[in-house]
């Protein structure tokens, strides 16, 4: 991890709290983080561990109770919604498990769409697109509808997607989960190829050979950080893996 | 400056993104969209064609005044006060006798001219083998032609001798002459009335009658002077009065009510016996009839169009259900509150506009069917540029009214709770 990169994340004591019922429920507790340009940090834990809700948070669609959020610089607890809006549309790209294309859209269509909702992207939102889609090796298939393409493609026009706004940071919610593991492994090649072009990354996963490709490792367990390490560190600390799975029995 | 043109300009670029996805929505929801506009379509239907049927009634008699040129003219006519029972003896008591009408255009100073008439029933007229029934049969005075704009086109009018020695002659209208196989030029030629023969002393255009009640191809008319009417049978007599202009004609109205309320020596306490009714008052009466008409039908097919905005809101709610998880997506990629909301308001507009289209399109169908019933008169039927305004006016109000609780739904959905949804 090279520490002189722009700091792009920093997260200071963030809690969230849900109250279900009468019960307080910690999602987040305390969790103190900081990633840094082109790092690639995969979100490891057990479901229930807070990993879902760091990404909510991490990708302002949910705000922490408590703490302090900063995306490049600024503080993000106090925006508004419209402006949360405008950052996620401008800072942040979403992968999501269940790709969430539109069907009735061409891959064209659906990589633009967060051109639409962007200030300055609308007008050259078609050319943009196709760029990212070329990127992303589709280039042959823009004009494919959701239910023409497999699964890997699917996965490829929803990176494409994300990417299309340049964001700051790329957050991925289980990206090869809907996925078999040979087409698994190409949208993680993409990924890697992504992370050698520049972008920095944030998956979330509970695989550990998807893990495995990132250059960081974060384990969560109940809304904490138990173990935030470099990759080649992480697999040699056996203790830490035991006194998890030890847990998770 | 940028800023300035940047809000108007984001906008409309929104406006364009959403009307482009509510047709894109509707286009994939062929069926469903049709079946829910169909409420509105028969609405906007059912009033445009109302309108343009009373519309066009209303122009009929308007061009019918206007091109006969009696809006000056006023009508008097004995009539019993309302306070006594309607009764034929007691109408005849108020009756006009001729000299009732004596010196009436010295005292009433508004008054252009008048022409007393005297009204017996419908006759009979034959002309050798030629017959036509129940002919309007009217005696008039010479200043009737001026009064109601219908000059003699071949011979001559009534002379004041034809009057006095109360002579059997007559004008007929052009209809008549062609009914009873007269010449061309049928000047001097005699036909008989009932049992009385008269000659012809000159035509008169074929005019259609003011009362649509008595409008049909086998109306005619022929005149004969004032006095000789009296022959016949006792006549009922009545009068019209050209005011000097259309702006004096209320005052001309006013002036021979105190003449003749004078000349029939009625006590101030007295209500009237006779009506001194003005055309205009007519056409006035007859556009508060009409609007009145167009507001009642306006109010049915207002509470249909409720009907119609309430099945575009039930959709509206289901295509917001569905939608969901594309709710959830386009908010986690960027798109604010306010353009969820547009994107929704403008799919129920769009949907409620594409009802009114439709039912201006079925309007106009039903206005040219009306215009084109054999027999009725309303060849003018038509929508009025202002008609087209209001249904897609209303229809937009509906869209919005109706479509804002499920846009406000959409709008407020949470973008991780809508992301979850099955």
């Amino acid at each position: 991890m090279d520490k002189n990169n722009r700091l792009i994340i920093r997260l200071e004591n963030v809690t969230r709290t849900y109250t279900v019922g009468v019960e307080r429920i910690r999602a987040l507790d305390g969790i103190t983080l900081e990633l840094r340009e082109n790092e690639y940090v995969a979100v490891m834990g057990p479901s229930g561990s807070g990993k879902s809700t760091l990404m909510n948070v991490l990708g302002c669609l949910d705000r922490t109770t408590s703490g302090c959020y900063e995306l490049d610089g600024q503080n993000t607890s106090q925006m508004s919604d419209a402006a949360l809006a405008r950052v996620r549309n401008e800072r942040i790209g979403f992968v999501f498990q269940s790709f969430e294309l539109l069907g009735r859209l061409s891959a064209l269509k659906n990589v633009e769409i967060p051109l639409i909702y962007s200030r300055d992207g609308w007008w050259s939102r078609r050319k943009r697109a196709k760029h990212v889609l070329a990127r992303v090796g589709l280039a042959g298939r823009i004009r494919h509808k959701p239910n023409q393409l497999s699964g890997g493609e699917k996965q490829r026009v929803a990176v494409a997607r994300a990417l299309v706004c340049n964001p700051s940071i790329l957050l991925a919610d289980e990206p090869t989960g809907n996925l078999d593991s040979k087409t698994s492994e190409g949208i993680l090649e993409l990924f890697d190829q992504l992370h050698e072009e520049g972008q920095t990354i944030v998956i979330v996963t509970h695989e550990e050979h998807v893990a495995r490709h990132a250059k960081r490792i974060i384990r969560m367990m109940d809304g904490r950080i138990c173990s935030d390490r470099p990759r080649e560190q992480d697999s040699a600390d056996q203790t830490t893996q035991n006194e998890i799975r030890g847990q998770l029995a | 400056m940028i800023a300035v043109i940047r809000a108007p300009l984001a906008f409309l670029r929104l406006f364009y993104q959403s009307v482009h996805l509510a047709l894109g929505q509707v286009w994939t929801n062929k069926t469903r969209s049709i079946l829910t506009t169909i409420g509105i379509v028969i609405g906007v239907a059912s009033v445009t064609a109302v309108i343009a049927a009373v519309t066009g009634l209303k122009t009929s008699v308007l061009n019918q005044v206007e091109t006969l040129g009696i809006i000056n003219t006023i009508v008097i006519l004995p009539k019993l006060p309302d306070t006594e029972p309607l009764h034929p003896e007691s109408l005849w008591a108020v009756r006009f006798l001729p000299e009732h009408f004596d010196g009436m255009l010295e005292h009433c100073p508004s008054v252009e001219r008048f022409s007393r008439l005297s009204m017996v029933g419908p006759r009979l007229v034959q002309h050798g083998e030629r017959s036509a029934e129940t002919v309007s049969l009217l005696g008039i005075e010479p200043t009737y032609h001026q009064i109601f704009n219908r000059p003699v086109i071949l011979g001559r009018t009534f002379s004041v001798v034809d009057d006095e020695q109360a002579r059997y002659v007559c004008l007929i209208d052009t209809k008549l002459r062609d009914k009873l196989r007269l010449d061309r030029d049928c000047i001097g030629q005699s036909i008989l009335i009932g049992y009385n023969r008269f000659r012809v002393a000159g035509v008169i255009e074929w005019r259609r009658p003011l009362d649509p009640a008595q409008a049909g191809p086998e109306y005619c008319e022929v005149f004969i002077p004032f006095r000789t009417a009296f022959k016949l049978e006792e006549p009922l007599i009545a009068a019209v009065a050209a005011g000097k202009s259309t702006e004096v004609v209320e005052e001309a109205q006013a002036e021979i009510r105190f003449f003749l309320r004078q000349t029939r020596n009625l006590r101030p306490t007295e209500p009237d016996t006779f009506q001194v009714e003005s055309v205009k008052r007519y056409l006035e009466t007859f556009d508060k009839i009409a609007l009145i008409v167009t507001l009642v039908a306006g109010g049915i097919v207002g509470i249909s169009l409720l009907v119609g905005g309430v099945g575009v809101m039930n959709i509206m709610l289901v295509s917001v259900s569905e939608r969901t998880r594309e709710i959830g997506l386009r908010k986690a990629v960027g798109a604010k509150k306010t353009a969820i909301l547009t994107q929704f308001l403008v799919e129920s507009l769009v949907l409620c506009f594409i009802g009114g289209i439709i039912g201006i399109g079925f309007g106009q169908l039903l206005a040219l069917a009306i215009a084109n019933i054999p027999k009725v008169e309303l060849g003018t039927a038509y929508i009025p540029a202002w008609a087209v305004a209001l249904s897609l006016g209303f229809t937009g109000c509906i869209g919005i009214f109706f479509g804002m609780f499920p846009a406000v739904k959409a709008a407020r959905l949470d973008p991780i709770e809508a992301l979850r949804h099955e």
